[in-house]
């Protein structure tokens, strides 16, 4: 890593005449300002093409989100000749772009149109996102350029994970071995204080983290104090993103072809982490007393949630990737008689209510006046089912917690209790009672009140025993021990071998049990590679991409966005473009059929 | 030792009683000291990689004395972090008993076990029973270079402070039943008082704003 060369790239141009060792990003990204975006480009597409399925030159969603971001000249719009095929055809009519050899493409994106009622839906909000969707869908150009151009990007390159969760030694006698170990990790998590202080770091010791520590913050500062932040860069293969917040330095340093607004989102839950320990104020104030403060002794202990999320992040979590949960399925009757139950059993101080079963949503109980926060959920559900410290604590926990989009200024308190639905009779969790992730069911209780343990505690027990009584807990069991159905059982003789589908109302996601091929860590990683890439590209600021095709020698995956939904499939190679667009549709189908099923609806309010 | 959970009641005629208890104690910096104490105390395992506490566990345990007598521990393991000292009195508002832990390995670790006694004989219950816990008697039994206090010195200070004391080791199980027996030996059994706390609501609505802002510490004057 090069780190070292670093502070020699503090201006693009000065950086191009610097040849650096080793080899250095060719351009810090937020410095494209003031850049001739030419050169910009150039430099970009030069970059070997490891960086993937996004990648291949043109649509290089990273690179146009950067020189977009800041330009929309026709500068760029010349560069990116392949996209802008996809942004100016839309001002064809449809009818003119239905040239004879586009047939065959053309009617099965329009079927998508006739097939979802989604899509319909799109027109009511109105002209300008009508326009959008003929972008998206009615230009079988973009289509077909966007595949042919990417026909021999790769996807991700093979991942060596053996050894990204191994600790790096920290024995002195080691020194070099333990440096080539930390180099060697995929992806790096550091945090410090904007005096410079570690607070902490994914992989190895203080001492080995040290240099680079310093390295880091005084490229930092050094943009900052010329009042423009470093929000990242890239060398070679690695891309650095930094994200500042209240006195602290957020890094993620990663290998694994990620986008920086992906990882910029996973910084980003990493903070809220540190906030809910310590809430804003808080952490304010310890910096406003003393600027030098060491940050691990307030945060001692969390240590653990935060490995735990980075770990979840590096071996690809669908949900941070798409910002949303995963709810338990239910028949509707079934959720209604849960969520009654829950209000039924609701005492005065309950503020919110949860039922989490194998990591998936079953109920949610809120007042009318308090929304719940879909970020807030996240953290918990990283809190509890991500980090083994709480479940392995046994019993029943009661947490002070801060939830961010709540208020972040404040505590409120969790009750949590685990409860091992599967036995004859329904009992908490011993001490230490190794429940896999999949089968612990979660009854969470948050109050603002810190004298309310008993209270929640009395509505906890009332309410497993109604919930028995009612048989819900047997329907939760058995819909968690049949697991999530496999892509064949949704689409019967499927090519697809696994997809995430995106409720954008309902800020959930749904995605099929992982085919055997997937079992193992490596290939599941390969597997969100591939998502990450197919998400990059669709989420590149202003481009206007709304399906995307990416092929290559192992798979043959889309990407298809509406104002609705977000749908990631991913089939076997040599899929063809038109039997993967027929199974995506009819995956939607599916979900659509079985919506109040899969997606928690609403919730119950009181 | 008797199975976990309520059903340890004995039969009619038998003595049963409730009670509840507090861990305090500094965390030691990334493994639990006492969690792993209570973790022994209650499931008889030990785990070398055990994380601290985050937030407060509770959990419960019964220990038959005799065959007519059954304590039941309402135990509420805190954290020993500093930023949830402020929750620290609700845990230890209506306890019976406490166990103060410290590491025999740590010298500093004593002085704030004797703050936490100091504010628990201020703060807590009059009657309150405090033992003192010097924990990880295993790895000064294997090598005694490592002690950092001596067991003279804080038999010194329990019997001057009137607290109950045990050298134990959680990974060895040593002195853990008998800190937690002798304990219940000294809890007034005869008194019907503790039987059923969590049936007497606490008299009168506290008034809990002190305590509320003072937890969210002096950043609340930001706002």
């Amino acid at each position: 890593m090069s780190h070292r060369d670093d502070p020699r790239s503090e201006d693009g141009k000065k950086d191009q005449s610097t040849p650096a060792r080793p080899p250095l990003p060719p351009r810090p990204t937020n410095l494209s300002f003031f850049q001739d975006n030419n050169s910009n480009r150039q430099a970009t597409s030069s970059r070997p093409p490891t960086r993937a399925g996004l990648v291949s030159s043109a649509t290089t969603a990273l690179s146009t989100n950067d020189v977009n971001a800041y330009t929309r000249l026709g500068s760029v719009r010349k560069l990116r000749t392949v996209p802008s095929q996809l942004t100016s055809s839309p001002s064809m009519s449809k009818t003119a772009s239905r040239t004879a050899s586009d047939t065959a493409d053309d009617s099965s994106i329009r079927s998508y149109g006739l097939a979802s009622e989604q899509a319909q839906e799109e027109s009511i909000f109105g002209d300008g996102l009508a326009s959008r969707k003929n972008d998206a869908f009615g230009t079988d150009s973009g289509f077909i350029s966007t595949h042919d151009m990417l026909e021999e990007a790769d996807v991700p390159p093979e991942i060596d994970f053996e050894e990204e969760f191994e600790p790096v030694s920290d024995d002195i006698e080691q020194e070099e071995v333990a440096h080539e170990a930390w180099k060697a990790k995929k992806k790096h998590f550091l945090i410090l204080s904007a005096a410079g202080k570690p607070i902490y770091t994914r992989h190895g010791s203080d001492a080995i983290i040290s240099s680079y520590v310093g390295i880091i913050q005084t490229i930092i500062s050094s943009y900052d104090s010329w009042n423009n932040q470093l929000r990242g860069f890239q060398a070679k293969d690695a891309r650095f993103v930094i994200l500042s917040q209240t006195n602290l330095f957020l890094v993620a340093i990663s290998n694994l072809s990620e986008s920086e607004a992906q990882l910029r989102s996973q910084l980003d839950a990493l903070y809220t982490q540190i906030l809910s320990t310590l809430t804003l104020p808080t952490l304010t104030h310890i910096f406003s007393v003393r600027p030098s403060t060491d940050l691990r002794r307030p945060l001692q202990g969390t240590e653990v949630l935060l490995s735990a999320l980075a770990d979840s992040f590096t071996r690809g979590s669908p949900s941070t990737l798409l910002s949303a949960l995963e709810s338990l399925r239910l028949r509707k009757s079934h959720r209604t008689v849960i969520n009654n139950t829950m209000v039924k059993a609701r005492v005065d101080e309950l503020l919110y209510g949860l039922i989490v079963a194998g990591g998936r949503l079953v109920s949610v109980i809120r007042p009318k006046k308090h929304s719940l926060h879909p970020g807030d959920l996240h953290l918990i559900f990283n809190m509890l089912f991500e980090a083994e410290g709480i479940k392995a604590g046994g019993g029943e926990s009661f947490i002070p917690i801060c939830l961010p989009g709540f208020n972040k200024t404040g505590y409120l308190y969790m009750y949590v209790s685990f409860l091992d639905v599967g036995s004859e009779s329904i009992r908490e969790l011993g001490l230490d009672e190794n429940i896999a992730k999949e089968d612990a069911v979660a009854i969470i209780l948050l109050s603002a009140n810190k004298e309310s343990f008993e209270d929640l505690r009395s509505m906890k027990g009332y309410l497993v025993h109604e919930l028995r009584k009612n048989g819900s807990m047997k329907v939760i069991h058995k819909a968690v021990q049949s697991g999530r159905p496999l892509p064949t059982d949704i689409v019967p003789g499927t090519a697809l071998r696994h997809f995430l589908y995106k409720s954008k109302g309902n800020v959930q996601f749904f995605m099929p049990a992982f085919e055997s091929q997937f079992s193992d860590m490596q290939s599941k990683r390969q597997l969100f590679s591939i998502y990450h890439a197919l998400h990059a590209s669709v989420h590149a600021k202003y481009a206007a991409v709304k399906v995307q095709h990416i092929v290559n020698s192992t798979c043959s995956a889309l990407a298809w966005v509406t104002p609705m939904f977000e749908l990631y499939c991913i089939a076997s190679a040599g899929t063809s473009r038109n039997a993967l667009a027929q199974n995506a549709n009819k995956v939607v189908q599916y979900i659509q059929r079985e919506e109040e099923r899969i997606f928690l609806i609403g919730g119950a309010v009181f | 030792m008797a199975g976990r959970g309520p059903a340890g009641r004995p039969g009619a005629g038998g003595r049963f009683a409730q009670f509840k208890l507090v861990l305090l104690g500094e965390s030691a910096v990334g493994k639990a000291n006492q969690s792993s104490l209570v973790l022994r105390f209650v499931k008889d395992q030990f785990d070398d990689y055990r994380e601290s506490t985050i937030g407060a566990a509770f959990l419960t345990q019964t220990v038959t004395l005799d065959e007519n007598t059954t304590v039941k521990f309402e135990i509420w393991d805190t954290a020993g972090q500093e930023r949830y000292k402020s929750l620290a009195p609700m845990y230890y508002r209506n306890a019976h008993c406490a166990v103060v832990v410290y590491d025999i390995t740590q010298a500093s670790s004593l002085d704030k076990a004797k703050s936490w006694v100091k504010e628990l004989q201020r703060q807590a219950n009059e009657n309150i029973i405090i033992a003192l816990a010097g924990n990880k008697k295993d790895i000064v039994d294997e090598n005694p270079d490592k002690r950092a206090i001596s067991t003279a010195d804080a038999e010194a200070y329990a019997k001057e402070a009137g607290l109950l004391f045990f050298e134990t080791s959680a990974k060895t199980a040593n002195n853990v039943k008998e800190l937690f027996t002798a304990i219940a030996k000294k809890l007034p059994l005869d008194q019907a008082g503790p039987r059923n706390l969590r049936a007497n609501p606490r008299t009168g609505p506290l008034d809990l704003r002190p305590e509320a802002t003072g937890q969210q510490g002096a950043g609340n004057c930001n706002c």
